[in-house]
């Protein structure tokens, strides 16, 4: 099994009264909240804990996207993904993902991943997202295109990546004259493409399509859902004619580990729940706009709204294996059980999550990487 | 007065169109919220024109063409829903999102327009004032923002809700999002070309609209100078449905003002 060190990067020092007064920390929480003495704090405290990822064996570690909320301070994966292909040496880095839609030219993003790509000799996992139905409030990118703009964006970025230019591309949403990608990527054919997502049927249908075969990751979801999912994804891939390999799956998942169970849950508590019921936390329109789902998905997230949009106490997120804590014994355990059920070849762990201070995130990282984490890769 | 449904096939779209009354013809085109049902303004127009309650591709009952991209294809689409019905000297009449179509035609073509009724109309960009955001309201507040007085609102929100109203409020609000999200219920090049518009025009505004400030009129008003422009005295952004006597009176004054 691959083991990749996610980072959310959250503004851990959010006052965390205003943001519940608020409502949310998406879209229009004022930016006064945010001071910069203590971001520049933040982000070298973050950097160093992704740069300790290698150090410690993680195969990869990973950054991602998000824009104009306390959630991620990461509104451009391209500038941390930049630092650590210069700080690191072996790790591979992975942009999980970059929102395609929102950027105003994918021409953009086939150029910064290539360059970090060729910078860090071949490391990269690229990731492609479109980001998600809040971004499209403060963007302005209409919901309603966000499909056909991901799916135009990707191609041109492929395309970009491995046929020689100059040739010219012409879309609905794009039309390039010269195409001609200098410097073209490290790697051959093009770097490793990974889709993130909540779980959707026309994001597993396309991704497992013979053509692209990408890596499906089904994040922060409770583990029926993640099971579900993973499931669906190796059914649809068997409809294709092709039997999806591990490496073709992924799960990313908040974790905690310490001595004790108890001891646990007791540190974890206030930052694991800052994490989901204080930064996750949007409302119903905020998180899906007309478009950005089909009606059908919008519809089903409605029905179930008290329950995605109530608050989830600790001890209900273990039970719904939305986060796994314990000891690294417990840990391990969950994991092998997931593991013998979903058999997905890739774990993203995300050891730092809302609040959670400097020292616990890097014991949590040492007791995960020393006691768990061995155990895991041997896992195939 | 009775309106009878009836469906036309017009650029490849099977459309939902009421018809009810008789004199004149008068098209109706509704705003983001759609048109499901007939409303008392609508009844009482139909006393003096034949009134005509289609329902926008992509809204209600009709179909969603896969040539909906935006505000122009509506625009083109009623100048040939005009044409095919073969109806002349209409009176025009459209409520917010809906004036804004009748704005578009208007520039395009007034050849078949008797005259333009623009209720509260979305369409051009009032510098240093935004249109509600109704895209992030729910349901129960957007019904608090779109009425001055709350009974309409709670009228509104006392409908039942079932399987059909719930899939067509969503169709309604993902065609709005098509047409209007960005830029936000405006088109910036619709302003070049307003004088172009030959046909008397009278501007209807609320005095409390809450989801296009009264500041929107002001800049119509510049920007249509032979324009008349009224008021309506507590009235949200619907002053047809909350004073639809006033409203009536004012259509009726109106058209027999060009006649």
């Amino acid at each position: 099994m691959n083991l990749v060190l996610f980072h959310l990067m959250p503004y851990a020092e959010l006052d965390l009264d205003a943001a519940r007064k608020h409502g949310t920390v998406w879209v229009h929480l004022p930016n006064r909240h945010f001071d910069p003495h203590k971001g520049h704090q933040l982000y070298n405290r973050y950097l160093d804990e992704l740069e300790y990822g290698e150090e410690l064996g993680f195969d990869a570690v990973s950054v991602n996207e998000h824009h104009q909320t306390a959630y991620g301070l990461m509104p451009s994966p391209i500038v941390t993904a930049s630092t650590l292909a210069r700080r690191t040496k072996r790790v591979k880095i992975c942009i999980l993902g970059s929102a395609l839609p929102l950027r105003e030219h994918p021409l953009t993003v086939a150029e910064e991943h290539a360059m970090i790509d060729v910078i860090s000799g071949g490391r990269l996992i690229s990731g492609f997202v479109r980001g998600i139905g809040a971004e499209y409030h403060t963007f302005g990118v209409n919901p309603t295109i966000s499909h056909e703009r991901f799916h135009e964006a990707h191609d041109l970025i492929v395309r970009a990546w491995t046929e020689p230019g100059p040739f010219s591309f012409e879309g609905k949403h794009y039309n390039v004259r010269y195409v001609n990608l200098w410097p073209r990527p490290y790697q051959k054919p093009h770097p490793p493409i990974w889709i993130p997502s909540q779980g959707s049927k026309e994001t597993i249908d396309w991704a497992s399509h013979p053509d692209r075969r990408y890596p499906y990751l089904q994040t922060f979801s409770p583990v029926k859902v993640v099971e579900r999912y993973l499931k669906q994804y190796r059914a649809t891939a068997k409809g294709h004619g092709y039997e999806a390999p591990d490496g073709q799956l992924g799960w990313a998942v908040p974790v905690y580990v310490a001595d004790t169970d108890e001891r646990a849950r007791a540190e974890a508590k206030p930052h694991f729940e800052a994490f989901r019921n204080v930064f996750v936390k949007m409302p119903l329109e905020m998180l899906l706009p007309p478009g950005y789902t089909s009606r059908e998905s919008l519809k089903n997230v409605m029905k179930a709204k008290a329950q995605m949009f109530g608050d989830v106490t600790i001890d209900q997120a273990i039970e719904l294996g939305l986060f796994v804590c314990g000891s690294a014994g417990t840990v391990r355990k969950a994991f092998e059980g997931h593991w013998q059920n979903m058999r997905f070849g890739n774990l993203l762990v995300m050891c730092q999550f809302g609040t959670l201070p400097a020292d616990l995130t890097r014991r949590n990282m040492e007791l995960f990487a020393r006691e768990v984490m061995p155990h895991l890769k041997q896992l195939q | 007065m009775s309106f009878r449904q009836s469906f036309v096939e017009i650029d490849g779209c099977r459309t939902s169109l009421r018809r009810g009354g008789s004199g004149a013809p008068l098209l109706f085109l509704h705003g983001a919220s759609g048109a499901p049902a007939i409303l008392p303004f609508m009844e009482k127009l139909a006393q003096r024109f034949e009134v005509l309650v289609p329902e926008h591709p992509g809204y209600g009952f009709s179909d969603e063409p896969e040539w909906l991209d935006n505000i122009h294809d509506l625009a083109y689409f009623y100048l040939d829903f005009l044409k095919q019905l073969d109806l002349e000297n209409v009176t025009l009449v459209g409520s917010s999102l809906g004036g804004w179509i009748a704005l578009e035609m208007a520039v395009r073509d007034t050849s078949r327009l008797r005259a333009l009724v623009l209720v509260s109309p979305a369409g051009i960009r009032a510098p240093g004032l935004q249109p509600a955001d109704t895209f992030l309201m729910s349901p129960e507040e957007l019904a608090r923002q779109l009425f001055h007085d709350p009974k309409f609102a709670q009228a509104r929100l006392a409908e039942p809700v079932t399987p059909e109203s719930v899939d067509t409020s969503l169709k309604n609000r993902h065609a709005t999002a098509r047409l209007a999200w960005e830029p936000r219920l405006h088109d910036p090049h619709l302003q070049k070309w307003l004088h172009r518009i030959d046909v008397p025009v009278q501007l209807i505004w609320g005095d409390q609209d809450r989801i296009l400030p009264l500041g929107f009129l002001d800049i119509f008003r510049k920007l249509m100078p032979s324009a008349k422009a009224a008021v309506v005295k507590d009235a949200g952004h619907l002053p047809h449905v909350e004073k639809s006597e006033e409203f009536c009176d004012l259509v009726t004054r109106f058209v027999q003002g060009v006649a």
